[in-house]
């Protein structure tokens, strides 16, 4: 008896709530450490990043117009995807080369990472709003609002907890972001963008990209339409040039170097703040 | 069809065009003809010297089911079951697992949420509208909120370990039964704490349906705890002496029955009591959404609610037209059969209710007061009350200084804004209050002044599970919802 | 005309709070229309539609084709009335009324330079006379709306009590185009001012601007009509329009109606549907109501 042909994955990339194959047409093979192949993926360009600048910055105001609360049922949501697919994202991640043990307590901690989030969603602000009681004879009270677009470079290494662990807070806090996943763990971000898309999160709110470094950190972070920029390698190079991008349009800079991104240190709130505004308004009081 | 002119206009709401009956179908939800105490995550019969009493549905006066009364040796049963599961699993339990299982809860009453809706309005008489779409999805999103809590408490109270309190005696009321299990329960778990809690005797049926939720979400046995009774059963939670907090809603009165048997213990305890809330219409105010306001003030959930606005405070110059447009509006209010989907106003929920009431509205009438009823029709059978309105009353009349906990509203007038908030506060209650005024720096004056725990301007009856809920002076001790409802239940 | 005292001065806004108004519609979406009282109100909508076609490509011939529609519905149904009127535009008012002669359904003629307005006064006003003179036995005018958001207030009431004087007997219908007014105070405001000025309908919108009729906007005008008549004793008529396209909307607009004026408006003198395809929704309804059969478009004639 003949064995059964196994039917492939083809990895896409995700723009607007639609899984597309990039502009350019162009591709990237990925192989594991003993250099077998694994799946190719798309090799985005500036074009892609352009689309899916778009969208973002079209999903952001009904995104952050959403209730907390539902935005919060949203990254629950997610959790829940995630967790019903565990035993795919186990295997993928086995293939890019984690151990079976790591590999599930990855997923695990990605799942318990978006539930953790979600908690924030409707709390956050009450953290870190202050009524502030000035001398006059006004109301003032400050609160935090989304900065609105965010471009996420997770980094090479970085795998599905490092994935979630950045694009977490930043939906959390009513961004909208454009996603270029790490190269080595491509597959499972393309894998993730499917939990995404399962999960009632908006087309547009997360726009994921597959495709070399090199080519884009220059338009992901001199994007004028960009807020703000969340980068976590540690290349001296890059991150200047980041910092220098983003003077063009004042762009939020947001660095955030790690070994572990299962330590729970990346679980606290001032991750969600980094990508907030304060905004604080004067009201009299009188009759 | 050309312009003409009537000289004495008026508006005529019933006859052309009648909404037939719409009832929402109960052949979907299971009751069970008796039911047992919820202790160490089993149905268990109170101890020998127990019995069973009946919860009826106010709008039938049928028999629903019978629910056992807890004596002093069942609540002591469960306060040990509370107090095992609170030291083998519950206060092992990293906050993150904690999360987990109240998150579990919340998703598991948004999935039956339909039947909650239906059992509550059937035991307690309210509108099936209101039971759907405001008390059941309150319950879920308190619960969902809660949850995020349970592993982020040190940023709630920094520079704190924040740790529980132990176990946690609850009692709650009959006006919103599931969500005021959820409000008690919720902050409750978040903390770490375990619970024993008691639903009203009028309206047990939906924690008894709960308790079969957190069996069916595998919490570990014991850490909530749900024992029918009355006010004995109540009296010996409150007493018991390993009960480290007590959280009561309900009457003033028996608040103050708690709060002194309680002196001499060290106790946490929170106290949500009565109202007598004022909703003040200024001139300058959006009229037609103060009149709903006013409306859903007072005949939400046929005005059993503590923080109802059951006072009318209305600047004279528009006091003539809010009034007329008031009593427009109760003629579109539908009074009836809690099932069906177009009632406004469903069943009293007790005789000994609808007596109060009917007492209150005799002597707001024998003392003077101008009545003025909607003409609707109620059915036969059960306890109803027609919207009810007094004008011409004043501070000094029994339907202004009591509560009366039912659809009777007592309008008065003010000439400035100092006359309304000095009405507003001359009250022993503070829990809630209303203002209505296009005017903003108005709003925040007016609020400033006004000792109640919750104010709400331009509207009336919100609530959030992120937002603080709780009384000034004999309102209450203490808040619940939001970040400040997590502090009764934890030790800083 | 009737001479009105007390007219407000419009300067003064009405306060109007946004929030509390979705809220009231939302609640008054949950009525649930079941069994008689629904077929009641979808024969009820369908009587008081206004067939409207405003097409740069409207010709005689479409307009016949509509004419027929609006006095025979659906041939298989008994007992189904017609609709209230049928809307065209000015040179097509005597095609319509030849097509639609010995029935009692009206002609409408929208005027006044529709949809934008922009006209001189003189020419708009001309427009009415020869609508009228065509047969038009009402005329939906359009205010201008650059006039109003400039804040003269005065320009607004001049023109609805000029092209009143112009209608004579016939019947006025004013549209605000509320999409452009945006602010519920501003719909209100051009409210009082049309009722004050003469109009005997006041409508929410031409159809070419979104958003067209929406509920929050159409309680607010229904408001103000209750408010103009406990002040006067004057009974306005309403007309939302602009998509409404199906009968669960359109029963939401008649409990909006009960709920606020109560039962005297509801009936076509006093309410009207401006809609294309609403009346053969509510034909497919009727016959599942009669049927116990969900219905297919295909077996709804289109005109």
């Amino acid at each position: 008896m003949s064995k059964r042909l196994d039917v492939l994955k083809t990895y896409k990339i995700y723009i607007n709530g639609q899984f597309v194959r990039s502009e350019s047409g162009h591709y990237l093979t990925l192989t594991n450490k003993s250099g077998e192949q694994l799946a190719n993926i798309c090799r985005s360009t500036r074009k892609d990043f352009r689309q899916a600048m778009v969208a973002a910055r079209g999903a952001q105001g009904g995104w952050s117009g959403k209730t907390a609360y539902n935005r919060g049922q949203i990254l629950y949501r997610m959790a829940e995807i995630l967790e019903g697919r565990r035993a795919q994202f186990i295997h993928e991640l086995s293939l890019e080369g984690a151990s079976a043990k790591k590999a599930e307590a990855e997923v695990d901690a990605a799942i318990d990472r978006l539930v953790y989030f979600a908690g924030w969603c409707d709390k956050y602000q009450q953290i870190f709003s202050s009524v502030n009681p000035v001398q006059s004879a006004h109301f003032n009270f400050s609160t935090p609002e989304p900065t609105g677009v965010v471009s996420i470079i997770a980094e090479e290494k970085s795998s599905l907890i490092g994935l979630v662990s950045m694009i977490a807070p930043v939906i959390a806090g009513g961004n909208t972001c454009v996603v270029l996943a790490g190269q080595r763990n491509a597959m499972s971000a393309c894998s993730f963008t499917e939990v995404i898309h399962s999960s009632d999160v908006p087309s547009g709110v997360i726009n994921v990209l597959t495709g070399l470094k090199s080519e884009l950190i220059s338009h992901m972070s001199s994007h004028m339409d960009i807020n703000a920029i969340f980068y976590t390698d540690s290349d001296t190079d890059s991150k200047k040039l980041i910092q220098e991008n983003a003077s063009l349009n004042i762009k939020r800079v947001v660095f955030e170097e790690t070994d572990d991104w299962m330590d729970e240190r990346h679980e606290n709130p001032y991750i969600i703040l980094d990508f907030q505004e304060i905004k604080t308004t004067w009201h009299p009081v009188s009759v | 069809m050309a312009r003409t002119k009537t000289d004495q206009p008026k508006l005529n709401f019933d006859g052309l065009w009648d909404y037939d009956p719409a009832p929402e179908s109960s052949d979907a939800i299971s009751i069970k003809d008796q039911y047992d105490l919820f202790i160490g995550g089993e149905f268990v019969a109170p101890s020998k010297e127990g019995r069973y009493f009946d919860t009826i549905n106010p709008s039938t006066e049928e028999r629903i089911a019978s629910v056992a009364e807890a004596t002093t040796q069942d609540v002591d049963i469960a306060v040990k079951s509370a107090r095992k599961a609170y030291d083998k699993y519950w206060s092992k339990l990293t906050g993150k697992d904690r999360a987990k299982y109240i998150f579990r809860i919340a998703r598991l009453i948004q999935e039956r949420a339909r039947e909650f809706a239906i059992i509550e309005s059937m035991d307690g008489g309210k509108p099936i509208r209101e039971s759907r779409d405001v008390d059941i999805p309150l319950v879920a999103a308190h619960f969902f909120y809660n949850a995020g809590w349970a592993d982020k408490l040190q940023y709630a109270f920094p520079g704190r370990q924040p740790k529980p309190l132990g176990v946690a005696g609850q009692i709650i009321p009959w006006n919103f039964p599931l969500l005021m299990l959820a409000w008690k329960i919720a902050p409750a778990l978040a903390g770490g704490n375990t619970v024993v809690l008691k639903p009203a005797e009028t309206t047990p049926l939906t924690a008894l349906k709960f308790a079969e939720l957190i069996q069916d979400a595998d919490l570990p046995p014991g850490v909530v705890n749900i024992v029918t009774g009355a006010g004995a059963t109540g009296s010996a939670l409150v007493n018991h002496p390993d009960v480290n907090k007590v959280a009561f809603t309900g009457s003033t009165n028996v608040g103050r029955i708690i709060q002194k048997s309680l002196a001499g213990t060290d106790k946490k305890y929170t106290l949500e009591l009565g109202g007598k809330a004022a909703n003040i219409i200024f001139e300058d105010a959006a009229i037609d959404q103060a009149v709903e306001g006013i409306v859903n003030g007072i005949f939400f959930n046929q005005g059993h609610v503590c923080c109802a606005g059951s006072r009318l405070l209305v600047q004279e110059g528009v006091a003539d037209e809010v009034y007329r447009k008031l009593t427009d509006r109760i003629e579109t209010l539908v009074v009836g059969d809690p099932l069906d989907k177009n009632t406004d106003i469903g069943a009293i929920n007790s005789k000994a209710q609808l007596d109060r009431i009917s007492t209150f509205i005799e002597k707001g009438i024998a003392e003077g007061g101008e009545v003025h009823q909607s003409s609707c029709s109620v059915p036969d059978k059960g306890y109803w009350c027609k919207p009810t309105l007094f004008k011409n009353v004043s501070q000094s009349h029994s339907i202004v200084q009591n509560e009366i906990f039912g659809p009777v509203l007592a309008i008065q007038t003010f000439r400035t804004p100092a006359e309304a908030v000095e009405k507003a506060n001359n009250t022993p209650y503070g829990l809630s209050g209303g203002v209505w005024t296009d005017k903003g720096s108005k709003i925040f004056k007016i609020t400033s002044k006004l000792r109640a725990g919750v104010i709400w301007a331009n509207t009336f009856n919100k609530f959030d599970p992120t937002s603080p809920f709780g009384g000034y002076k004999e309102s209450g001790v203490g808040r619940e919802g939001g970040l400040h409802g997590l502090l009764p239940y934890i030790k800083l | 005309m009737e001479v009105l005292n007390k007219i407000p001065d419009f300067r003064d806004t009405v306060p109007i709070d946004t929030v509390g108004v979705l809220e009231r519609v939302s609640r008054l979406n949950k009525r649930s229309i079941k069994k008689e009282s629904k077929m009641d109100a979808l024969k009820m909508a369908l009587s008081m539609c206004d067939l409207t076609t405003l097409e740069g490509m409207d010709t005689p011939g479409k307009v016949r084709q509509l004419c027929y529609k609006a006095q025979h519905p659906h041939e298989s149904i008994p007992d189904i009335p017609s609709v209230a009127a049928v809307c065209v535009y000015p040179n097509l008012v005597r095609t319509a009324k030849e097509s639609l002669k010995g029935s009692n359904i009206n002609v409408a003629a929208v005027a006044t330079y529709f949809p934008s307005g922009n006209g001189t006064l003189e020419s708009r006003i001309e427009e009415v006379k020869y609508a009228v003179n065509e047969g038009a036995d009402e005329i939906d005018m359009v205010i201008s709306r650059g006039a109003f958001l400039r804040g003269e207030y005065n320009f607004t009431f001049d023109e609805v009590a000029a092209t009143k004087e112009a209608c004579g007997d016939v019947h006025l219908k004013v549209i605000l185009e509320t999409g452009e007014l945006e602010t519920l105070e501003n719909v209100r405001k051009a409210s009082d001012i049309s009722m004050y000025a003469g109009a005997d309908f006041i409508k929410t919108s031409t159809g070419k601007v979104s958003p067209a009729a929406t509920q929050p906007v159409t309680l607010v005008m229904l408001e103000a009509i209750r408010d103009f008549y406990y002040k006067t004793g004057i009974k306005i008529g309403m007309k939302p329009a602009g998509g409404i396209r199906d009968s669960k909307t359109a029963i939401q607009y008649l409990v909006l109606v009960k709920e606020t004026l109560g039962i005297d408006w509801l009936n076509p003198d006093l309410f009207r549907f401006g809609a294309s395809s609403l009346a053969n929704d509510l034909l497919m309804q009727i016959v599942k109501q009669q049927t116990g059969v969900y219905q297919s478009a295909d077996y709804f004639s289109k005109d």
